[in-house]
Protein backbone atom coordinates (compact mmCIF):
# COMPACT_ATOMS: atom_id res chain seq x y z
CA UNK A 1 0.00 0.00 0.00
CA UNK A 2 2.59 2.84 -1.24
CA UNK A 3 0.08 5.63 -0.57
CA UNK A 4 -0.75 4.65 2.86
CA UNK A 5 -1.06 8.03 4.64
CA UNK A 6 1.51 7.58 7.42
CA UNK A 7 -0.44 10.91 9.73
CA UNK A 8 -0.14 10.36 13.66
CA UNK A 9 -3.33 10.99 15.38
CA UNK A 10 -3.56 14.38 17.42
CA UNK A 11 -3.86 13.55 21.51
CA UNK A 12 -7.77 13.70 22.35
CA UNK A 13 -7.89 16.79 25.35
CA UNK A 14 -9.50 15.71 28.13
CA UNK A 15 -10.46 18.52 31.03
CA UNK A 16 -7.77 19.81 33.13
CA UNK A 17 -10.42 19.19 36.32
CA UNK A 18 -11.02 21.04 39.51
CA UNK A 19 -7.31 20.35 40.77
CA UNK A 20 -5.49 21.97 37.98
CA UNK A 21 -3.78 24.87 40.56
CA UNK A 22 -1.47 21.54 41.46
CA UNK A 23 0.32 21.45 38.27
CA UNK A 24 0.05 24.65 37.02
CA UNK A 25 -0.55 26.71 39.85
CA UNK A 26 0.86 25.24 43.19
CA UNK A 27 1.14 28.02 45.38
CA UNK A 28 -3.00 28.18 44.77
CA UNK A 29 -3.53 24.80 45.39
CA UNK A 30 -1.95 25.61 48.78
CA UNK A 31 1.78 24.46 48.81
CA UNK A 32 4.83 25.58 47.66
CA UNK A 33 7.56 23.50 45.97
CA UNK A 34 8.47 25.03 42.68
CA UNK A 35 11.89 27.68 42.69
CA UNK A 36 9.49 29.77 40.85
CA UNK A 37 6.22 29.43 39.43
CA UNK A 38 5.58 29.94 35.65
CA UNK A 39 3.53 32.82 34.31
CA UNK A 40 3.43 35.00 37.29
CA UNK A 41 4.67 38.07 35.48
CA UNK A 42 3.37 38.61 31.58
CA UNK A 43 5.31 41.64 30.59
CA UNK A 44 8.44 41.91 32.56
CA UNK A 45 9.98 45.31 34.43
CA UNK A 46 11.56 46.43 30.92
CA UNK A 47 8.44 46.67 28.62
CA UNK A 48 7.44 49.73 26.82
CA UNK A 49 3.91 50.73 26.18
CA UNK A 50 0.76 51.66 28.41
CA UNK A 51 0.43 49.60 31.89
CA UNK A 52 -3.39 47.81 31.70
CA UNK A 53 -4.93 46.18 33.82
CA UNK A 54 -7.56 43.18 32.72
CA UNK A 55 -10.05 41.51 34.64
CA UNK A 56 -13.53 39.65 34.52
CA UNK A 57 -15.33 36.57 35.30
CA UNK A 58 -16.10 33.49 33.68
CA UNK A 59 -19.53 32.96 34.00
CA UNK A 60 -21.77 29.46 33.38
CA UNK A 61 -24.72 28.41 31.86
CA UNK A 62 -26.74 29.07 35.34
CA UNK A 63 -25.25 32.90 34.96
CA UNK A 64 -23.17 31.82 38.50
CA UNK A 65 -19.16 32.89 37.70
CA UNK A 66 -16.89 29.71 37.48
CA UNK A 67 -14.35 29.54 40.60
CA UNK A 68 -11.72 26.43 39.45
CA UNK A 69 -11.04 27.51 35.91
CA UNK A 70 -7.01 28.52 34.69
CA UNK A 71 -6.65 30.82 32.30
CA UNK A 72 -3.50 31.40 29.97
CA UNK A 73 -2.54 34.90 28.37
CA UNK A 74 -0.91 35.57 24.99
CA UNK A 75 0.14 38.45 23.48
CA UNK A 76 2.50 40.96 21.69
CA UNK A 77 4.28 43.84 23.20
CA UNK A 78 3.26 47.71 22.44
CA UNK A 79 5.03 47.36 19.05
CA UNK A 80 3.44 44.22 18.06
CA UNK A 81 5.79 41.69 18.34
CA UNK A 82 5.86 38.41 20.08
CA UNK A 83 8.58 36.72 22.31
CA UNK A 84 8.93 33.97 19.67
CA UNK A 85 11.36 33.15 16.97
CA UNK A 86 8.44 34.13 14.18
CA UNK A 87 7.12 36.91 16.45
CA UNK A 88 7.37 39.84 13.97
CA UNK A 89 10.40 41.25 15.42
CA UNK A 90 12.00 41.79 19.41
CA UNK A 91 10.75 42.23 22.22
CA UNK A 92 12.58 43.57 25.22
CA UNK A 93 14.61 41.75 27.64
CA UNK A 94 11.90 39.71 30.19
CA UNK A 95 8.97 40.55 28.35
CA UNK A 96 7.58 36.88 27.79
CA UNK A 97 3.80 38.07 27.13
CA UNK A 98 2.35 34.27 28.33
CA UNK A 99 0.88 34.34 31.90
CA UNK A 100 -1.67 32.22 33.76
CA UNK A 101 -4.57 33.44 35.43
CA UNK A 102 -6.56 31.65 38.22
CA UNK A 103 -10.30 32.46 38.96
CA UNK A 104 -10.30 33.61 42.71
CA UNK A 105 -12.19 30.37 44.88
CA UNK A 106 -14.53 32.43 46.64
CA UNK A 107 -15.73 35.46 44.08
CA UNK A 108 -14.65 33.97 40.54
CA UNK A 109 -13.21 36.77 39.65
CA UNK A 110 -9.81 37.14 37.85
CA UNK A 111 -7.72 39.31 36.82
CA UNK A 112 -3.83 40.38 35.54
CA UNK A 113 -1.63 43.25 35.14
CA UNK A 114 0.64 43.89 31.91
CA UNK A 115 1.04 46.47 28.79
CA UNK A 116 -1.40 47.10 25.75
CA UNK A 117 -0.62 45.37 23.18
CA UNK A 118 0.46 46.85 20.25
CA UNK A 119 -1.10 46.14 16.43
CA UNK A 120 0.27 42.44 14.85
CA UNK A 121 0.31 41.54 11.13
CA UNK A 122 -2.55 39.41 10.13
CA UNK A 123 -2.34 37.41 7.32
CA UNK A 124 -1.83 39.24 3.84
CA UNK A 125 -0.21 41.84 5.82
CA UNK A 126 -3.63 43.27 6.97
CA UNK A 127 -2.94 44.60 10.40
CA UNK A 128 -4.57 43.02 13.07
CA UNK A 129 -6.60 45.06 15.96
CA UNK A 130 -4.26 45.01 19.67
CA UNK A 131 -5.66 41.93 21.21
CA UNK A 132 -4.98 39.46 23.81
CA UNK A 133 -5.23 35.26 22.75
CA UNK A 134 -7.05 33.90 25.92
CA UNK A 135 -7.15 29.90 26.77
CA UNK A 136 -9.73 28.82 29.13
CA UNK A 137 -9.50 25.22 30.74
CA UNK A 138 -11.36 24.05 33.87
CA UNK A 139 -13.25 21.21 35.21
CA UNK A 140 -16.34 20.89 32.60
CA UNK A 141 -14.48 22.36 30.08
CA UNK A 142 -13.23 19.04 27.35
CA UNK A 143 -10.65 21.11 24.95
CA UNK A 144 -9.33 24.65 25.88
CA UNK A 145 -11.34 27.30 24.87
CA UNK A 146 -10.14 30.29 23.05
CA UNK A 147 -11.37 33.54 22.49
CA UNK A 148 -9.23 37.39 21.84
CA UNK A 149 -9.63 39.81 23.97
CA UNK A 150 -10.14 43.09 22.14
CA UNK A 151 -9.99 46.83 23.73
CA UNK A 152 -13.17 49.06 23.31
CA UNK A 153 -11.44 52.13 23.19
CA UNK A 154 -9.65 50.96 19.76
CA UNK A 155 -12.59 51.36 17.56
CA UNK A 156 -11.20 52.29 14.47
CA UNK A 157 -8.68 49.44 14.39
CA UNK A 158 -11.38 46.84 15.65
CA UNK A 159 -13.60 47.91 12.91
CA UNK A 160 -10.93 46.75 10.37
CA UNK A 161 -9.49 43.74 12.16
CA UNK A 162 -9.70 40.82 9.74
CA UNK A 163 -10.84 38.35 12.61
CA UNK A 164 -13.69 40.34 14.13
CA UNK A 165 -14.81 41.04 10.92
CA UNK A 166 -15.10 37.24 10.06
CA UNK A 167 -17.92 36.87 12.75
CA UNK A 168 -20.98 36.95 10.71
CA UNK A 169 -23.64 38.10 13.49
CA UNK A 170 -22.25 41.60 13.86
CA UNK A 171 -23.71 42.07 17.42
CA UNK A 172 -21.48 38.66 18.77
CA UNK A 173 -18.83 40.99 17.77
CA UNK A 174 -18.96 43.02 21.14
CA UNK A 175 -18.40 40.04 23.18
CA UNK A 176 -14.77 40.31 22.39
CA UNK A 177 -14.51 44.13 23.64
CA UNK A 178 -13.08 44.42 27.03
CA UNK A 179 -14.62 47.79 28.30
CA UNK A 180 -12.08 50.61 29.59
CA UNK A 181 -12.81 52.40 32.74
CA UNK A 182 -10.09 54.36 35.17
CA UNK A 183 -9.56 53.23 38.48
CA UNK A 184 -7.41 55.54 40.45
CA UNK A 185 -6.44 57.40 37.03
CA UNK A 186 -5.33 54.03 35.82
CA UNK A 187 -7.00 52.13 33.02
CA UNK A 188 -9.21 48.79 33.95
CA UNK A 189 -10.00 46.67 31.33
CA UNK A 190 -13.34 44.51 32.13
CA UNK A 191 -14.16 41.71 30.15
CA UNK A 192 -16.49 39.02 31.21
CA UNK A 193 -16.72 35.86 29.46
CA UNK A 194 -20.29 33.96 29.19
CA UNK A 195 -20.10 30.04 27.96
CA UNK A 196 -23.71 29.90 27.13
CA UNK A 197 -26.65 32.10 27.31
CA UNK A 198 -27.39 36.28 25.84
CA UNK A 199 -24.31 37.14 24.75
CA UNK A 200 -22.39 33.56 24.64
CA UNK A 201 -18.55 34.80 24.23
CA UNK A 202 -17.09 33.91 20.99
CA UNK A 203 -14.47 31.43 20.70
CA UNK A 204 -12.60 30.24 17.73
CA UNK A 205 -11.13 27.16 16.78
CA UNK A 206 -7.78 28.11 15.86
CA UNK B 1 12.31 24.58 11.86
CA UNK B 2 12.10 24.15 8.43
CA UNK B 3 8.15 23.95 8.06
CA UNK B 4 6.38 27.53 8.55
CA UNK B 5 3.03 26.21 7.09
CA UNK B 6 0.15 26.80 8.73
CA UNK B 7 -0.93 23.92 11.46
CA UNK B 8 -3.42 21.12 10.08
CA UNK B 9 -7.15 22.05 10.75
CA UNK B 10 -7.59 20.00 13.94
CA UNK B 11 -9.25 16.41 13.61
CA UNK B 12 -12.45 17.04 15.57
CA UNK B 13 -13.56 13.29 15.13
CA UNK B 14 -10.88 13.12 17.91
CA UNK B 15 -11.46 15.29 20.33
CA UNK B 16 -14.52 15.18 22.54
CA UNK B 17 -17.44 18.26 21.86
CA UNK B 18 -18.15 20.75 24.41
CA UNK B 19 -20.92 19.02 25.45
CA UNK B 20 -21.37 15.56 27.11
CA UNK B 21 -24.34 14.90 29.14
CA UNK B 22 -22.49 11.88 30.78
CA UNK B 23 -19.96 14.21 32.04
CA UNK B 24 -22.61 16.72 34.18
CA UNK B 25 -20.31 19.49 34.52
CA UNK B 26 -20.22 20.37 30.99
CA UNK B 27 -23.85 20.77 30.92
CA UNK B 28 -23.51 23.94 31.72
CA UNK B 29 -20.00 24.58 30.61
CA UNK B 30 -20.32 24.20 27.66
CA UNK B 31 -20.81 26.85 24.85
CA UNK B 32 -23.92 26.21 22.80
CA UNK B 33 -22.62 28.44 19.32
CA UNK B 34 -20.61 26.61 16.65
CA UNK B 35 -16.74 27.63 17.32
CA UNK B 36 -15.20 30.84 14.69
CA UNK B 37 -13.02 28.73 12.46
CA UNK B 38 -10.01 30.94 11.95
CA UNK B 39 -6.56 30.56 9.26
CA UNK B 40 -3.68 30.81 11.23
CA UNK B 41 -2.29 33.93 12.03
CA UNK B 42 0.64 35.49 13.78
CA UNK B 43 -1.02 34.87 17.01
CA UNK B 44 -1.62 31.48 16.67
CA UNK B 45 1.49 30.09 15.32
CA UNK B 46 3.71 31.47 17.53
CA UNK B 47 3.65 30.40 21.62
CA UNK B 48 5.37 30.94 24.48
CA UNK B 49 9.24 29.91 24.75
CA UNK B 50 10.79 27.85 27.44
CA UNK B 51 14.21 27.40 28.31
CA UNK B 52 16.35 25.56 31.12
CA UNK B 53 16.12 28.52 33.44
CA UNK B 54 12.48 27.82 33.99
CA UNK B 55 12.77 24.21 35.38
CA UNK B 56 15.28 22.76 38.07
CA UNK B 57 16.48 19.41 37.60
CA UNK B 58 14.96 17.69 39.89
CA UNK B 59 11.31 18.79 39.36
CA UNK B 60 10.48 15.50 37.17
CA UNK B 61 11.25 13.58 40.18
CA UNK B 62 7.93 13.52 42.22
CA UNK B 63 9.23 10.90 44.49
CA UNK B 64 11.59 13.53 45.62
CA UNK B 65 10.88 17.08 44.80
CA UNK B 66 8.04 17.28 48.06
CA UNK B 67 9.59 14.57 50.58
CA UNK B 68 11.17 15.64 53.77
CA UNK B 69 15.13 14.33 53.37
CA UNK B 70 15.27 10.66 53.57
CA UNK B 71 11.82 9.34 53.17
CA UNK B 72 9.27 8.81 50.13
CA UNK B 73 5.96 8.67 49.70
CA UNK B 74 4.15 5.38 49.86
CA UNK B 75 2.88 4.05 46.72
CA UNK B 76 4.13 2.20 43.56
CA UNK B 77 7.27 3.33 42.17
CA UNK B 78 7.03 3.97 38.56
CA UNK B 79 9.22 6.18 35.67
CA UNK B 80 6.48 7.43 33.02
CA UNK B 81 7.94 8.49 29.79
CA UNK B 82 7.30 9.28 26.30
CA UNK B 83 8.08 11.87 23.25
CA UNK B 84 6.26 14.57 22.25
CA UNK B 85 5.40 14.29 18.39
CA UNK B 86 3.47 16.31 15.80
CA UNK B 87 1.30 14.79 12.97
CA UNK B 88 3.69 14.45 11.09
CA UNK B 89 5.82 12.16 13.45
CA UNK B 90 8.40 14.59 13.80
CA UNK B 91 9.49 15.11 17.42
CA UNK B 92 9.10 18.14 19.33
CA UNK B 93 11.80 19.29 21.09
CA UNK B 94 12.24 22.04 24.35
CA UNK B 95 8.76 22.37 24.84
CA UNK B 96 7.54 22.10 28.52
CA UNK B 97 5.62 19.44 29.86
CA UNK B 98 4.06 19.60 33.12
CA UNK B 99 2.10 16.19 35.09
CA UNK B 100 -0.33 16.97 38.45
CA UNK B 101 -1.54 13.66 40.33
CA UNK B 102 -3.15 12.26 42.81
CA UNK B 103 -1.45 10.24 45.40
CA UNK B 104 -1.56 6.32 45.55
CA UNK B 105 -4.35 6.45 48.38
CA UNK B 106 -6.31 8.73 45.39
CA UNK B 107 -6.26 12.46 47.24
CA UNK B 108 -4.61 15.57 45.75
CA UNK B 109 -2.74 18.00 47.74
CA UNK B 110 -5.22 21.07 47.12
CA UNK B 111 -7.49 22.87 49.69
CA UNK B 112 -10.68 21.53 47.76
CA UNK B 113 -9.86 18.61 47.75
CA UNK B 114 -11.91 16.56 50.94
CA UNK B 115 -11.40 13.10 50.06
CA UNK B 116 -11.95 10.52 52.84
CA UNK B 117 -8.11 9.07 51.62
CA UNK B 118 -4.84 10.82 53.49
CA UNK B 119 -2.18 13.00 51.87
CA UNK B 120 0.68 11.83 52.04
CA UNK B 121 3.22 13.87 53.53
CA UNK B 122 5.74 13.39 51.09
CA UNK B 123 4.27 13.88 48.04
CA UNK B 124 3.69 17.13 46.52
CA UNK B 125 2.18 15.73 43.26
CA UNK B 126 3.15 17.65 40.41
CA UNK B 127 6.17 17.81 38.27
CA UNK B 128 7.73 19.47 35.01
CA UNK B 129 10.31 18.83 32.52
CA UNK B 130 11.81 20.26 28.97
CA UNK B 131 11.42 17.63 26.08
CA UNK B 132 14.69 17.07 25.07
CA UNK B 133 16.10 17.41 21.09
CA UNK B 134 14.64 13.98 20.43
CA UNK B 135 11.20 15.00 21.94
CA UNK B 136 11.74 12.58 24.71
CA UNK B 137 10.49 13.61 28.48
CA UNK B 138 10.61 11.17 31.78
CA UNK B 139 9.21 11.48 35.66
CA UNK B 140 9.52 9.31 38.39
CA UNK B 141 6.77 9.17 40.32
CA UNK B 142 4.05 6.90 41.78
CA UNK B 143 0.79 5.22 40.31
CA UNK B 144 -1.72 7.30 41.15
CA UNK B 145 -4.77 5.89 43.14
CA UNK B 146 -8.59 5.77 41.50
CA UNK B 147 -11.07 7.83 43.36
CA UNK B 148 -14.93 8.82 43.66
CA UNK B 149 -16.52 11.85 42.29
CA UNK B 150 -19.61 13.26 42.35
CA UNK B 151 -20.88 12.72 38.78
CA UNK B 152 -23.14 9.50 39.27
CA UNK B 153 -22.54 7.98 42.79
CA UNK B 154 -21.48 4.99 41.71
CA UNK B 155 -18.17 7.08 39.45
CA UNK B 156 -14.59 6.36 40.25
CA UNK B 157 -12.06 7.71 38.36
CA UNK B 158 -9.33 5.48 37.00
CA UNK B 159 -5.97 6.11 38.27
CA UNK B 160 -4.55 9.10 35.96
CA UNK B 161 -1.85 11.70 35.37
CA UNK B 162 -2.75 15.09 34.19
CA UNK B 163 -0.56 16.44 31.48
CA UNK B 164 -0.22 19.76 30.16
CA UNK B 165 2.16 20.36 27.10
CA UNK B 166 2.63 23.66 24.92
CA UNK B 167 4.43 22.62 21.09
CA UNK B 168 5.63 25.67 19.20
CA UNK B 169 2.25 27.47 18.67
CA UNK B 170 -0.21 28.46 21.30
CA UNK B 171 -2.83 26.64 18.63
CA UNK B 172 -1.17 23.29 19.83
CA UNK B 173 -2.18 23.93 23.35
CA UNK B 174 -2.96 20.25 24.54
CA UNK B 175 -4.05 19.61 28.39
CA UNK B 176 -4.85 15.62 28.77
CA UNK B 177 -5.06 12.45 30.96
CA UNK B 178 -2.80 9.61 30.83
CA UNK B 179 -4.50 6.25 32.13
CA UNK B 180 -2.58 2.73 32.61
CA UNK B 181 -2.60 -0.14 30.60
CA UNK B 182 -5.14 -2.69 32.50
CA UNK B 183 -7.48 -0.23 33.95
CA UNK B 184 -11.32 -1.57 34.60
CA UNK B 185 -12.42 1.63 35.26
CA UNK B 186 -10.71 3.17 31.79
CA UNK B 187 -14.18 2.07 30.25
CA UNK B 188 -16.66 2.94 32.74
CA UNK B 189 -15.50 6.57 33.38
CA UNK B 190 -17.86 9.40 31.50
CA UNK B 191 -14.44 11.68 31.30
CA UNK B 192 -12.81 9.24 29.47
CA UNK B 193 -16.10 8.66 27.28
CA UNK B 194 -15.93 12.17 26.30
CA UNK B 195 -13.43 11.11 23.75
CA UNK B 196 -15.53 10.15 20.61
CA UNK B 197 -13.10 7.89 19.03
CA UNK B 198 -11.75 4.37 20.41
CA UNK B 199 -8.47 5.04 19.13
CA UNK B 200 -7.61 8.02 20.34
CA UNK B 201 -9.10 6.38 23.95
CA UNK B 202 -6.31 3.72 23.42
CA UNK B 203 -3.43 6.38 23.22
CA UNK B 204 -4.58 8.18 26.38
CA UNK B 205 -3.56 5.06 28.01
CA UNK B 206 0.62 4.42 28.99
CA UNK B 207 1.57 0.87 28.46
CA UNK B 208 4.04 -0.85 30.81
CA UNK B 209 7.05 -0.54 29.28
CA UNK B 210 9.20 -3.59 30.72
CA UNK B 211 12.37 -2.73 28.92
CA UNK B 212 12.38 1.31 30.48
CA UNK B 213 11.85 -0.41 34.34
CA UNK B 214 14.21 0.46 36.56
CA UNK B 215 15.58 -3.15 37.91
CA UNK B 216 15.02 -3.48 41.47
CA UNK B 217 13.38 0.06 41.69
CA UNK B 218 10.86 1.29 39.42
CA UNK B 219 8.65 0.03 36.75
CA UNK B 220 7.68 1.95 33.51
CA UNK B 221 4.73 2.96 31.45
CA UNK B 222 4.79 4.69 28.70
CA UNK B 223 2.71 8.02 26.98
CA UNK B 224 3.55 9.24 24.33
CA UNK B 225 1.85 12.76 23.54
CA UNK B 226 0.94 13.99 19.40
CA UNK B 227 0.43 17.62 19.69
CA UNK B 228 -0.92 19.41 15.66
CA UNK B 229 1.03 19.29 12.65
CA UNK B 230 2.19 21.81 9.91
CA UNK B 231 2.00 21.94 6.43
CA UNK B 232 5.13 22.03 4.39
CA UNK B 233 4.30 22.85 0.90
CA UNK B 234 5.95 24.60 -1.86
CA UNK B 235 2.20 25.90 -2.49
CA UNK B 236 1.22 29.01 -1.09
CA UNK B 237 -2.15 29.99 -0.60
CA UNK B 238 -1.97 33.78 -2.12
CA UNK B 239 -4.46 36.23 -1.92
CA UNK B 240 -4.87 36.35 -5.91
CA UNK B 241 -5.23 32.70 -5.91
CA UNK B 242 -2.03 30.50 -7.22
Amino acid sequence: MPQMLSYLRETASQTAGPFVHIGLAPGAAGFEIYRRELGRDIAGPNAMGERIRVEGTVIDGMGAPIKDALLEVWQANAAGHYAHPQGGGPVEAGFRGWGRVITDFETGEWEFDTVKPGATRGRDGAAQAPHIVLWIVARGINIGLTTRIYFDDEAEANAADPILNLIEWENRRATLLAKQSLRDGAPVYRFDIRLQGENETVFFDI
Amino acid sequence: MTSAGDLYPRDWALQPPALTQGYKTSVSRAPRYALISLQNTVSELTGPVFGPEDVAAGDNDLLTNFAQPGESPIGERIILHGRVLDENARPVPNTLVEIWQANAGGRYRHKKDTYLAPVDPNFGGCGRTLTDENGAYHFRTLKPGAYPWRNHLSNWRPGHIHFSVFGTSFAQRLVTQCYFEGDPLIPLCPIVQTVPDQAAIEDLTAKLDLKATLPLDSIAYKFDIVLRGRRSTPFETRPEGN
